[in-house]
């Protein structure tokens, strides 16, 4: 929680000796509040000031980092809404692999959950890491699944181990590779060390918020600063409540212990349930999410909400300026203009592809705007779509000389012609829903 | 450091909307359904009232929809184009809570069925299912006013869900849903400041507060959920926090709007990425539905069986934790 200039000044030594090089601690203590100015600067500070600053200058929610050279960063929030600003660090999605599986196949397993990648409005969406089970009597297939994961992947690793010995042997493994290691019952004081001693990060489980405040402290007091927070829950209700009770803690009453990144381990009787579940606690505020087999349609799903849930409402989502084919055109194809704002471009090629027609959709860089928005910035407008029309050569591509031109931009419509010679403009329908009725009842080519 | 439960208590309350009417009441309804009354953020039953469950309603149509994918399809073959049994199989073997009558089919350009049609299809559906139920239109005002009037006469007494009017039509409708005794849908595009100026236009024309329900638009996932998902959250902060013009409940629909998108048509052989298609089509469905719960969805117009069935019990087993189960 930021500190006001007035809270530092009180916490300075009231000399005004200017040894930190502004001639008044009430001004040194505005330039600290701004953050112009460091409290080191200062050499006569007290302890107390310096553990206060220290203490207010943290984030609420602590930044951790899992996994070696391409480590997953989770926490670090600020906000119990995304409208309120945005949400940072997307939660990491896990697969799980545990010593009781088929061994044989293991390895093809781990390839495929590696090479595994999607994309979406141009972003490619891939798993963040493996948490791997030992949940058998096999103390050396964990460490088996270790080195092959190892050898085989760049992604973190969290390591659900209740045997210390081979835990131990397994993080001595893992030395720079920052792995996490979660815990099913309560950390003990030789976990915390061992934590400490590997630069692993803590998953602490607890079963009501006292314990797992004490745990966090413990570890915090014990030197372990990345914690992860699992406060176990039985039913998916009561794990809500506690998520949110736990951000709110931590970002509004800056409760210390439970500033850190929040896990939960999802139980569910089918996938159709874990979806459901994995889709709740995705949007309020898990930053971990342990899918227990590998489905490409669950994660897709998953992807999808965790870039929806994790975009900057202040930024829209773009799609690239290009020109894209709905069903299956010709060169004598219709061909529909629009921007590049990715809730316009989906909603358009959508309702194109719904008519059931073959067609172009040019999509001019607006830099994100929608059609009005755009054309008030004066980015979607004659001059601009014909320049663009250009620059990709369009003309090359299509027999087509007519452009279909959003309903609500009718007015560009001479400007587009004057720019673009040899093309005629269709002004279509305002919305883009009546575009299928629009394409049955208008000349398009 | 002991820890306190960080509380926090709202002075407004989501006005508590009821659908459907008994005999008792003037209708033929075996029960009616309630949503809305609460006084805090979705499943927040450590700090406040959640006295209503969010409903899932099931969807029949006046007419086959044009583009119903394959994995939908296998479920409702013998019944998609009988409105009234396909509701009785909705209710009987998906549990649906109450039915949404479409009738795309009256749109003058997909069938236009006359008011007369339209009335006699949502008739069949009041005889042969005995909950509560919402009729479902389309955006061409002319024919849709036309059609909602027919229909709020013949179910006169009903209190049926009449679903939606929007701000460049909303009078002939509202008028009829006061005039026939019907519930109301205002419907407005994923913005705050448009849905509460429907409202005020609403009780203006003295529509009662109690009659409506808040329709955001939906996104679908991948397809704009985020801003159906902020703008309900944006929604149902205002009416907590006293804005008596945005408190009220709100629908979505994440039955039709999924079922309209590429990840429920394709097949894994054209999109190997995206994985089973039987499987994604019910997970868009579901993942749409429970984050829009949690953004403050109370009433879930579905599509999907199993989405259904999952959704609900996600909901009941939320509802446990206010049971103190």
């Amino acid at each position: 929680m930021p500190l006001s200039g007035l809270d530092i000044f009180k916490l300075l030594p009231k000399t005004n000796c200017g040894d930190c090089g502004v001639p008044t601690c009430m001004a040194f203590a505005m330039k600290l509040a701004q953050k112009k100015a460091e409290l080191s600067e200062c050499p006569h500070a007290s302890e107390e000031a310096k553990e206060t600053l220290g203490a207010a200058s943290e984030p609420p929610i602590r930044l951790v980092r899992i996994g070696g050279a391409h480590a997953l960063e989770i926490g670090n929030e600020t906000v119990m809404f995304r409208h309120e600003k945005t949400f940072f660090h997307q939660t990491g999605i896990a697969l799980q692999l545990r010593t009781s599986e088929n061994k044989e196949q293991l390895l093809s397993k781990i390839k495929e959950i590696e090479n595994y990648k999607v994309e979406r409005v141009g972003e490619e969406l891939k798993t963040d890491l493996f948490f791997i089970s030992h949940n058998s009597e096999e103390k050396d297939v964990f460490l088996k699944i270790l080195q092959l994961v190892k050898e085989n992947s760049t992604k973190g690793i969290i390591l659900d181990c209740p045997d210390k010995e081979v835990l131990k042997a397994g993080l001595d493994w893992l030395r720079d590779e920052q792995p996490a290691i979660f815990m099913q019952e309560e950390a003990t004081d030789k976990d915390i060390e061992l934590a400490k001693n590997h630069n692993a990060s803590l998953v602490l489980t607890a079963h009501s918020f006292d314990e797992l405040a004490r745990q966090s402290e413990k570890a915090k007091e014990a030197g372990v600063n990345d914690l992860i927070l699992n406060l176990a829950s039985k039913d998916a209700g009561l794990q809500l409540q506690n998520n949110t009770i736990m951000r709110r803690s931590a970002l509004k009453k800056n409760f210390k212990p439970f500033g850190y990144p929040l896990f939960a381990f999802i139980q569910a009787k089918n996938e159709f349930d874990f979806l459901a579940k994995a889709s709740l606690f995705l949007c309020k505020y898990d930053s971990i999410i342990v899918l227990p087999q590998f489905d490409e349609a669950m994660l897709y799903t998953l992807f999808t909400l965790r870039q929806n849930i994790y975009t900057d409402p202040q930024k829209p989502i773009q799609v690239d300026p290009k020109v894209y084919p709905i069903g299956e055109p010709t060169p004598e194809s219709p061909i529909f203009v629009t921007t590049n704002f990715s809730l316009t471009y989906f909603i358009v090629s959508g309702e194109i592809e719904n008519s059931g027609i073959s067609a172009h959709l040019v999509v001019c860089d607006t830099e994100g705007q929608s059609v009005l928005t755009a054309w008030a910035a004066e980015k979607f407008v004659g001059e601009k779509i014909a320049k663009f029309i250009k620059d990709i050569k369009l003309e090359q591509q299509v027999k087509t000389r007519k452009l279909i031109i959003p309903g609500f931009v009718s007015q560009i419509s001479g400007d587009l012609e004057e720019n673009l010679p040899g093309w005629e403009v269709i002004v279509a329908c305002q919305e883009a829903s009546d575009i299928p009725s629009f394409v049955k009842n208008v000349k398009l080519t | 450091m002991n820890f306190e439960i960080p509380k926090e208590t709202n002075p407004g309350k989501i006005v508590e909307v009821t659908i459907g009417a008994t005999a008792k009441q003037g209708g033929t309804r075996s029960h009616t359904i309630t949503i809305g009354g609460s006084t805090a953020l979705p499943f927040h039953f450590f700090e406040g009232e959640h006295p209503h469950q969010p409903v899932i309603a099931m969807e029949v149509f006046d007419k086959v929809p044009a583009k119903y994918p394959a994995s939908l399809m296998d479920y409702y073959r013998d019944v998609i184009d009988k409105p009234a049994d396909m509701a009785k199989k909705c209710v009987e073997e998906y549990g649906a809570e109450l039915i949404s009558v479409r009738l795309e089919g009256t749109h003058p350009e997909k069938g236009n069925k006359s008011a007369e049609e339209a009335a006699e299809i949502v008739k069949q559906v009041l005889e042969s299912v005995s909950i509560p139920i919402i009729i479902t239109g389309h955006s061409h005002f002319e024919k849709i006013n036309e059609v909602m009037k027919k229909v709020c006469e013949v179910t006169e007494g009903e209190n049926c869900l009449i679903n939606y009017v929007e701000t460049d039509n909303y009078k002939t409708i509202a008028a009829a849903c006061i005039a026939y005794n019907h519930t109301l849908v205002a419907q407005t595009p994923i913005d705050v400041n448009l849905a509460k100026q429907l409202n005020i236009l609403l009780t203006d024309m003295n529509f009662p507060a109690e009659k409506i329900v808040v329709d955001p638009l939906t996104g679908t996932l991948g397809y704009g959920l985020e801003y159906t998902y902020s703008i309900m959250e944006r929604i149902l902060n205002d009416g907590l926090g006293g804005d008596k013009m945005l408190a009220f409940p709100m629908l979505i629909n994440p039955g039709y709007e999924s079922s309209k998108v590429k990840e429920a048509r394709v097949s894994r052989e054209d999109y190997p990425e995206w994985g089973d298609q039987e499987l994604r089509g019910a997970y868009w469905e579901i993942a749409t539905s429970v984050s829009l719960l949690a953004a403050g969805a109370e009433l879930l117009i579905m599509y999907h069986p199993k989405a259904v069935e999952v959704v609900k019990k996600n909901i009941s087993e939320m509802f446990d934790l206010k049971n103190g189960d």
